[in-house]
């Protein structure tokens, strides 16, 4: 004769025993973190990850720009001019097999009628490409010298090139200058969030926890910066830019001009949690418990929009490097010899030259792809912020 | 029951949700039958079923929801040249989207919800809400329909309903919203009336009087009300029979009186204990169920009540679901204790 | 309400006036003057010119005097509708403004409906056939034409349309309408025109809008307002419009103005890689050179006319919104 208690215990059990049945492990989701939650709603958003990864790769090629490039994106030669993308082959002319894909040396003729230089395949030269091969020497992020590139042809001889998306009106590797423009673009992305969150942040905050007649001046300041269109603004800030100024100073600068809008829109997002936190009781509740106001912001309420801000800023980013190369585009912004996506673009504004050589524009597909990775992942940050929203 | 007495008919009603999750068995055999003029008293703690019911009925269940078994006949009452007839008509075998119902819902059954804030629009006033609803199953003119707003929600003891015609949801308290809900549901003269928890959301002194409304009114229109709610004191107060709800399925029905002092189900029975008594002695512990109401994606095998069920036969309770058994007159649970 | 509009208009004007001093400031912030730039262009070309004569010019045109005479002068022309003079151009501000601004503004304001017409119901669409084959394939695009940049865009048209059709896009006008006096036919002319920047400066919004209304009609349509209309009887078509369509529209009734200024820019660089004959090309030129007066005048004009756009916007949110008007 079974007692009230075991009777109890062994229906308890048999429930469990139906629940592991069905999978369901509630008692996993109750203990996790925050930091838990957001990555397994993260993992769900397909989109997101794919958005994540493709960020990565391309933070990957800033990093090692020039290792990645198989050329100096300045070295130059009349020879090479437009350039079209040379195909990699893996079977040659004989149909033999070839472990190591190659490149075709260039033939250079010049068109009778239009005059222009026009390039062809010479199969007889066969170059084959190498990985971690010897090419032009560079100072890895100004530090280190060395001139192994992540792959490369081994040879000096003319007419061999590897320009897998084309040269340019110079002869210059496309795909080089690609890489070297993803450092600039990318970074000043960052850098300019930055400078946003830092002033959005502070402004924000004050505004949405301390409201009043603070809270009225800041969002009339927001509601004014936001009325000028932002494109107008940037080109006159930018055309205030002396032309003698170093790159850097000019890079910088250029941050500082963008932040300066982008900030606003941080601060509405710190201002709105704020807004809505402060009201809510376990604020109350710390502050009854004798929190100081340091402590209940720092500790209570800034891990609740943390997650916010992460979503904010990402989706922020994209915006900032779209700006920086539409002011380059306009030449308001970076100039030669500094290489970003924008100032590549700039050499596709002519439309006669773009229509000789339309894989000019394929750093506006950089452009595309970093800013719809960044969106997505953005996206699915945004979505996993709110951890408890099932 | 008469045939001719009856207004409403469910019979083995089963809704499903299909999510990703899993399936989620809402109601999972709901069998009663409502009165024309009568008051059923739909009991159940909550998820037990009660407002999925209720949807069903009216077919508006959201999706991924779905009836999957069952019938809902509905006993139509049509006046017309001078005759009156009954029209039977199975609300389950509708189309969710299709006129017969539209002319049913507002008209016929009529429905008031637990939440006036949300339910009722914010950006149309009471009184567009309520015309919208006349002038949808009646051939009236504009100012005929204001006419009858003003009536209606003078009849549910709206103060200055000329006023109050204009006004938007958030310019009223919560008891007038509720009773500007009374007035849409009824405008159209229903011959049954859901109340979906119509007084959860309000003070004890605002139900008293929206209880007595809706009583006063019932008397005025010979109408007929399923009143859903958990609260057991309400129930006793409103309700003429009684259907007890547990994770989706009808467990017991039965006539207010023979529910409250003659409980035949142990869920029912374990719920009237486990409600305190004002003079029993302070020392005493209160009762309440054992455990807690399963997962919705694991309802245990058998009969649903049996991991908490103070009666429970081994063998028997977690491996068969029970049918009904009649217990006395009119009177019949959902329990191996009477199989 | 008229309270509320009065109190609106009034917080416009310390607005302005402040912007005005902000444009003016903005266009002073390059060192040296037009006068200093046109002596370095010409002295890049060869040329050099006499002191005194550059001494003469910089009297004449008061680039000596200090800021805050000059930025008096200018606004104290402005309220007599004088912008003062253009330095490269040697016409007044005024002539070559404003009907640049005009064409600005009704570039912005048709493609804004343009971006409406099509976004409202396509999220509306999406919203009510979530998950579908329609939905998933409007999200991609929205995506693709958020991700890909205007002036991206234009170039990209400007290519497809050179290599295969062998026709030049750009230009508001065909030649015989470019100088001609305004008139009906001129209008429809820059219609048949104005719809490629149109497509251009729309797709970054309408995406936007589409995902933005979509987000917010999922919101509403399964908020319990919507079940008591559809337990009335109400057909799922009318229901459908006349709540939570309606509701969720409240917002956007808000962005309207504040949707300008990103328009306005957005035009800004696509007339210059189009050669639209709008503010874009002229301020970018006026810009480099430093034509102060020009650049100024058409910074300035830009932001009234964004103020403008919300001020309106702000008022129609209000009158479609009665919670606004009451809680304020």
């Amino acid at each position: 004769m079974e007692t009230e208690a075991t009777r109890v215990m062994r229906v308890g059990e048999e429930a469990k025993g139906q629940l592991e049945e069905v999978g369901v492990s509630e008692e996993r989701i109750f203990v996790a973190s925050q930091w838990q939650l957001m990555w397994w709603k993260f993992r769900k958003h397909k989109m997101a990850l794919v958005g994540g990864v493709i960020t990565i790769l391309f933070y990957i090629v800033a990093l090692f720009c020039e290792v990645i490039a198989p050329y100096d994106p300045q070295s130059y030669s009349a020879a090479y001019k437009f350039v079209a993308p040379q195909k990699i082959h893996f079977f040659d002319a004989e149909g033999k097999f070839h472990l190591r894909p190659f490149v075709y040396g260039l033939n250079r003729e010049r068109d009778p009628e239009t005059l222009r230089a026009t390039y062809t395949e010479d199969e007889t030269k066969i170059y084959p490409i190498y990985l971690f091969a010897p090419g032009d020497p560079y100072e890895f992020w100004g530090l280190l010298e060395t001139d192994i590139h992540l792959f490369g042809l081994k040879t000096n001889e003319k007419n061999a090139t590897l320009f897998l998306i084309g040269a340019d009106r110079l002869g210059r590797d496309v795909f080089s200058r690609l890489a070297y423009g993803a450092r600039i673009s990318m970074s000043i992305g960052l850098v300019g969030v930055l400078l946003s969150l830092f002033l959005g942040i502070i402004l924000g905050g004050i505004s949405g926890y301390y409201g009043g007649s603070m809270d009225m001046a800041i969002q009339r300041a927001i509601e004014f910066i936001r009325s000028i269109p932002s494109i107008p603004l940037w080109m006159a800030l930018a055309a205030a830019l002396p032309p003698h100024w170093p790159p850097t100073r000019v890079y910088l600068s250029i941050t500082v001009i963008l932040s300066f809008i982008g900030w606003t829109g941080l601060a509405r997002v710190v201002r709105g949690r704020f807004l809505a936190l402060r009201e809510e009781d376990f604020v109350m509740a710390a502050r009854l418990v004798g929190s100081s106001e340091l402590r209940i912001i720092l500790r209570h309420m800034v891990p609740s929009f943390l997650s916010y801000i992460i979503a904010s800023m990402t989706l922020s980013i994209p915006g900032m490097i779209l700006s920086e190369t539409s002011l380059s585009f306009l030449g308001l912004g970076l100039r030669p010899p500094a290489i970003s996506w924008g100032v590549l673009l700039q050499e596709a504004q002519n439309v006669r030259s773009v229509a000789l050589a339309p894989w000019l524009l394929l750093p506006g597909l950089a452009v595309v792809a970093v800013v719809l990775s960044f969106n997505f992942l953005g996206d699915g940050l945004r979505d996993a912020a709110d951890p408890y929203a099932r | 029951m008469n045939e001719d007495q009856l207004l409403l008919e469910v019979k083995n009603l089963r809704t499903y949700f299909f999510l990703d999750e899993g399936t989620v068995r809402a109601v999972d055999g709901a069998d009663f039958e409502i009165g024309r003029g009568h008051t059923l008293g739909v009991v159940g703690e909550s998820g037990c079923g009660k407002s999925v019911t209720a949807q069903s009925v009216l077919r508006i269940v959201p999706p991924p929801g779905r009836i999957v078994e069952g019938e809902i006949i509905f006993h139509r009452f049509l006046q017309g040249d001078g005759s009156s007839v009954t029209q039977v008509v199975d609300l389950t075998a509708l189309n969710p989207r299709g006129g017969e119902i539209r002319s049913i819902r507002g008209a016929e059954i009529a429905m008031v919800f637990q939440e006036p804030m949300t339910s009722l629009s914010p950006v149309h006033t009471i009184g567009d809400q309520i015309m919208e609803a006349i002038t949808l199953h009646q051939e009236v003119s504009k100012a005929e329909a204001r006419e009858k707003t003003i009536e209606m929600l003078d009849r549910v003891g709206m103060p200055k309903p000329t006023q109050t015609i204009d006004s938007y949801s958030f310019e009223l308290s919560g008891g007038m919203r509720q009773r500007g809900m009374i007035a849409m549901a009824l405008s159209c003269n229903p011959s049954l009336l859901i109340a979906d928890e119509p007084t959860t959301a309000l003070d004890v002194t605002t139900e008293a009087q929206i209880l007595e409304l809706m009583r006063d009114l019932q008397q005025e229109l010979g109408m007929a009300i399923m009143y859903i709610t958990h609260d057991l004191g309400v129930i006793a107060e409103m309700a003429e029979d009684v259907v007890v709800m547990y994770l989706g399925k009808v467990v017991e029905r039965a006539d207010v009186d023979s529910i409250f002092h003659n409980p035949q189900h142990p869920y029912m029975r374990a719920l009237l204990k486990s409600i305190p008594r004002i003079g029993k002695k302070s020392r005493q512990r209160l009762e309440s169920i054992k455990g807690v109401v399963p997962d919705p994606y694991a309802i245990p095998r058998g009969c649903p009540f049996h991991p908490r069920c103070p009666d429970f036969i081994s063998g028997l309770c977690n491996r068969e679901e029970p049918a009904f058994s009649r217990v006395g007159p009119g009177h019949s649970a959902r329990c191996h204790l009477y199989t | 309400m008229l309270q509320y509009i009065f109190r609106r208009v009034l917080l416009t004007i310390p607005t302005i006036i402040v912007i005005s001093m902000i444009s003016f400031v903005i266009i002073q912030l390059p060192p040296g003057d037009y006068l200093s730039s046109y002596a370095a262009t010409l002295l890049q070309q060869g040329d050099i010119i006499d002191a005194q004569i550059l001494a003469n010019l910089r009297q004449r045109y008061g680039l000596g005097q200090p800021i805050y005479v000059q930025y008096t002068k200018w606004i104290w022309g402005i309220l007599h509708g004088d912008f003062g003079q253009s330095l490269e151009w040697q016409v007044s501000v005024a002539s070559l403004i404003w009907e640049r601004l005009a064409l600005t503004l009704a570039l912005s304001l048709f493609t804004m409906l343009f971006t409406w017409l099509l976004a409202i119901p396509i999220g509306i669409y999406s919203a009510t056939h979530q998950y579908s084959i329609g939905d998933y394939l409007f999200t991609f695009l929205g995506f693709v034409g958020l991700g890909v940049p205007n002036f991206m865009l234009a170039l990209v048209l400007m290519y497809i349309a050179l290599t295969f059709f062998g026709q030049s896009v750009g230009g508001l006008f065909s030649p015989e309408y470019m100088r001609a006096a305004w008139s009906w036919a001129k209008f429809v002319d820059m219609l048949k025109h104005l719809w490629i920047p149109m497509i251009i400066l729309g797709t970054g919004g309408t995406a936007g809008l589409i995902r933005t209304m979509r987000a917010q009609m999922l919101d509403e349509l399964h908020k319990p307002y919507v079940i008591t209309a559809r337990s009335k009887g109400l057909t799922e078509g009318k229901l459908l419009w006349k709540y939570p369509v309606r509701v969720a529209l409240n917002p956007f009734f808000s962005t309207v103005g504040w949707a300008l200024p990103g328009l306005i820019s957005g035009a800004t660089i696509v007339s210059v890689v189009l050669s639209l004959q709008t503010t874009g090309p002229l301020m970018l030129r006026a810009l480099t050179s430093q034509d102060m007066y020009l650049a100024g005048s058409f910074l300035f004009m830009l932001s009234i006319l964004t103020i403008i756009g919300t001020l309106i916007s702000d008022i129609v949110l209000a009158a479609m919104d009665p919670r606004i008007r009451y809680v304020e």
